[in-house]
C-alpha cells in the first residue's frame, strides 16, 4: 500500500508523538500557552526533527552498523553540535527567519522527542525517504497537538476555574481529553 | 528534631520536593511506561541507577571537570549509564526490555537527571550528592509506581499482574491507554495540590493562633 | 553560588582534553558492557525465534533460515540486513514439514508483526504468534491473548486467500472466525497474511524439492544447495 501515506498519516494522528508517545512534553506544558508562541516552537522542531533524520540515517548507514552500542551516544552528540551549526549558519544567512525560530533551537536539541524520533526511526529500519516523511509527520504532529493545547488553554485563561485545579493539574487533563479524541484516528488504514 | 544534613537531602526527595508531583520533572519517559506496575518498576529502577550513579561520579569529579564543558561532561557520563542499563535490562529481563522498547534510552533526556547534576551533585560532595540522588530518585520511582497501580488497577483490574476483583469487574480501557497517563497525573497532581492548599491554611491558622496568644 | 571550582578559566586544551577523556572511559565502560552481555543477549533472541518458530509449525524440531536468491531459496546462517527470511521447520529426522513466514503490516494502532507456519504440501495454515502489536489493550490485543482465535489458525487453507468472517459464521475451510470487538485487528492479521503468502509462493519451490536440513553451524552440505 501506500507506505509514505500510512508512515506520515501514523506519525501525525494515529500515533502523535505527544498524545500517544508522551514525548516533548515538556515544551509542550511550559510554552503552549500563547498560539504565537506555539506555532514557531512547532515549525522549530518541525525542522529539527528533518536534520534529525538525517543524520541519524547517515550515523546509521556509516558508522553504526559496526558499532551499535555507539548508538546513544552517537545521536546525542551529533544531533546537538549540528543543531548548533546550523543556528549559526541561519542566523548569518536569514536574520528573520532566525528571530522566527532561533531562540528555540537550543532549547529543542535537548528534547526527548528529537531523540525518541532518531531512535524510533532506527528501530523501525526507516530508509532515508521514509525517515524524512516520518520526521516531517511527527514534527508537522507535534505542531499540531501544541497549538490545539494553546488554543484551549487561551480560552481557559478567561473562564473562572476552581484555583485548586488551574495549572498543569488542568493542563494534563485538557492533554488527556485532547489524545482520547485523537484515539479515534486508531484504525484509519485498517478498515480499508 | 535534630538536622542531619544528609538525611535531609535524601528526604526532601521523597515527598517535600517530589521530582514527578511537587517538580513536574521528567514526565516523558515516565507518563509512556507506567501502564502496568511492573514496568513502571522497571523504568523506575532504571533511572534509579542512571541518576545515583551520575551524580556519583559528577560530584566526585566535579573539581576536575571545567566549568565551559560541564553540560557535555554530564551528558557523555548520563548516556554511558543508560546504555549500561540499557543492555543490562536487554540481557537480564528481555521480556520487560521489549515492553519499555525505545523509553530505555529516553532516559537520557529526561530533564530530572540532567537538572541534579547542574543544580547539585556539580556543587556538593560526594556523600551528599548521592543522598540526594537517592532521595531524588525513590521519589520518582514512588511516583511511578504509583502511577502504574493506579493504571494497572483500574484499567486492568491486576497488581503486577495478578487480578483482584472477580470476574464481573469490567475494565477501564482507557486507564492504560495514552489519555489514562494525563488524566491519572492531573488528577494526583490536583490531589497535591488540595493538600497543600490545606497544610497552608492549617499553618496560618496556628501562626494566626500563636499571634493572639502572645 | 559555589560552581564548580575552577581557579582562572583553562585552556582550550584542557577543554578539549577533558571531552576526549571522558569520551574515551565512557567508549571503554560501554565497550565492557557490549561485550559482556551480547552472548546472552544473542542467545535470548535465538531462543525467542526457536520457540515462536516452533509453536507455529506444530511437530517441528529443527529449524534453519533460508532466504531467496538468485531464484531458489538458500540456507544461510546469518542473513544480510534489510533480505527477507523464512525459517524452514524439520522434524527430528530431518524431514521438512513447513515454512514459519514473518509478516507484518498496519494494524488498528500501530504496525503488526506475525509469524506464521505454512505447510506448502497441504496448502495450509497450520498456526500463527503474534510477535509485535501494540493493538488495543482489551480489545484489539485478542490477536494473541484470544486462545480460540489462535487455534483458528491450526488449520486453515490459504488458497485462494483467508477471509476473516463473522463469529459463528465460518463454513470453508478458508475462513475464519473473526474475534467479536477486534474485528479490525483480526482483519489486520489476515490480511497481512494473505499479502505475505502472495509475495512467498511465487519464490517456493515446489512441495517436495524443498532445501533440505543442514546441521546448523556447520559448513553446508551440497545437497542443500
Amino acid at each position: 500500500m501506500d507506505n509514505f501515506l500510512w508512515i506520515f498519516v501514523s506519525a501525525l494522528l494515529v500515533n502523535n508523538f505527544v498524545l500517544t508517545y508522551f514525548l516533548g512534553l515538556c515544551p509542550f506544558l511550559g510554552v503552549s500557552n500563547s498560539l504565537e508562541t506555539s506555532a514557531r516552537l512547532g515549525l522549530a522542531t518541525t525542522f529539527v526533527m528533518l536534520v534529525t533524520a538525517v543524520c541519524a540515517w547517515l550515523l546509521n548507514t556509516y558508522i553504526l552498523v559496526h558499532a551499535p552500542y555507539l548508538r546513544l551516544i552517537c545521536f546525542i552528540v551529533v544531533i546537538a553540535s549540528t543543531v548548533q551549526f546550523i543556528e549559526m549558519l541561519i542566523k548569518k544567512l536569514s536574520p528573520a527567519l532566525f528571530r522566527a525560530m532561533g531562540i528555540f533551537l537550543p532549547l529543542i536539541t535537548t528534547n526527548c522527542a528529537i531523540l525518541g524520533l532518531a531512535i524510533f526511526a532506527t528501530n523501525r529500519g526507516y530508509g532515508f525517504w521514509q525517515g524524512i516523511v516520518y520526521a516531517l509527520g511527527a514534527g508537522i504532529g507535534f505542531t499540531l497537538a501544541l497549538v490545539l493545547l494553546a488554543g484551549l488553554r487561551e480560552e481557559s485563561e478567561l473562564s473562572d476555574v476552581p484555583k485548586l485545579i488551574k495549572g498543569t493539574a488542568m493542563n494534563l487533563i485538557i492533554a488527556g481529553i485532547l489524545s482520547m479524541a485523537f484515539m479515534g484516528f486508531a484504525g484509519l488504514f485498517s478498515t480499508t | 528534631m535534630k538536622k542531619n544534613p544528609s538525611r535531609e537531602e535524601l528526604l526532601k526527595g521523597i515527598w517535600r520536593d517530589n521530582p514527578v508531583f511537587v517538580q513536574v520533572l521528567g514526565m516523558c519517559p515516565m507518563l509512556a511506561v507506567t501502564n502496568s506496575a511492573i514496568n513502571a518498576v522497571a523504568m523506575g529502577m532504571a533511572t534509579f541507577f542512571v541518576l545515583v550513579g551520575s551524580s556519583f561520579l559528577v560530584s566526585t569529579f566535579r573539581h576536575l571537570i571545567p566549568k565551559q564543558v560541564r553540560i557535555s561532561c554530564f551528558i557523555i557520563i548520563i548516556a554511558t549509564f543508560v546504555t549500561i542499563a540499557d543492555y543490562t535490562l536487554l540481557a537480564l529481563v528481555p521480556g520487560v526490555h521489549k515492553e519499555l522498547g525505545a523509553f530505555i534510552p529516553l532516559i537520557v533526556a529526561n530533564c530530572l537527571i540532567l537538572g541534579r547534576q547542574e543544580a547539585f551533585a556539580s556543587r556538593y560532595p560526594t556523600k551528599l550528592a548521592v543522598m540526594d540522588a537517592i532521595g531524588m530518585a525513590s521519589g520518582f520511582v514512588l511516583a511511578l509506581l504509583s502511577l502504574g497501580s493506579v493504571r494497572e488497577i483500574l484499567g486492568d483490574g491486576a497488581l503486577f499482574g495478578i487480578k483482584l476483583f472477580g470476574e464481573n469487574f469490567e475494565p477501564w480501557v482507557i486507564m492504560i491507554l495514552p489519555p489514562g497517563g494525563f488524566l491519572t497525573l492531573g488528577v494526583i497532581l490536583l490531589f497535591f495540590n488540595w493538600f497543600k492548599s490545606k497544610k497552608d491554611e492549617f499553618l496560618e491558622e496556628v501562626a494566626a493562633a500563636q499571634r493572639s496568644e502572645s | 553560588m559555589n560552581a564548580p571550582a575552577n581557579t582562572g578559566s583553562p585552556g582550550s586544551l584542557r577543554l578539549v582534553s577533558t571531552l576526549a577523556i571522558a569520551g574515551l572511559l565512557s567508549g571503554i565502560a560501554i565497550i565492557g558492557i557490549y561485550e559482556s552481555t551480547l552472548p546472552t543477549i544473542t542467545l535470548n533472541k535465538a531462543r525467542e525465534l526457536r520457540e515462536a518458530v516452533f509453536k507455529v509449525l506444530p511437530g517441528v524440531s529443527q529449524m534453519q533460515a533460508l532466504v531467496h536468491r538468485d531464484g531458489e531459496l538458500v540456507v544461510v546462517t546469518s542473513p544480510d540486513k534489510d533480505e527477507p527470511v523464512i525459517y524452514g521447520g524439520h522434524d527430528e529426522q530431518g524431514q521438512f514439514v513447513g515454512y514459519a513466514v514473518p509478516a507484518a503490516g498496519p494494524g488498528f494502532q500501530d504496525t503488526i508483526a506475525i509469524l506464521y507456519g505454512y505447510k506448502p504440501s497441504e496448502k495450509l495454515v497450520v498456526g500463527m504468534e503474534v510477535l509485535e502489536s501494540r493493538e488495543t489493550p482489551g480489545l484489539g490485543d485478542k490477536i494473541y491473548k484470544d486462545a480460540e482465535w489462535v487455534a483458528g489458525f491450526g488449520a486453515l487453507s490459504i488458497e485462494p486467500e483467508i477471509f476473516a468472517v463473522k463469529k459463528g459464521t465460518r463454513s470453508q475451510p478458508n475462513e475464519i472466525d473473526a474475534i467479536t470487538g477486534a474485528t479490525i485487528s483480526s482483519k489486520a492479521v489476515v490480511r497481512i497474511i494473505n499479502e505475505a503468502h502472495a509475495q512467498w509462493s511465487a519464490l517456493l519451490p515446489a512441495p517436495g524439492s524443498e532445501p533440505q536440513f543442514e546441521a546448523a553451524g556447520q559448513a553446508p552440505t551440497e545437497s542443500g544447495q
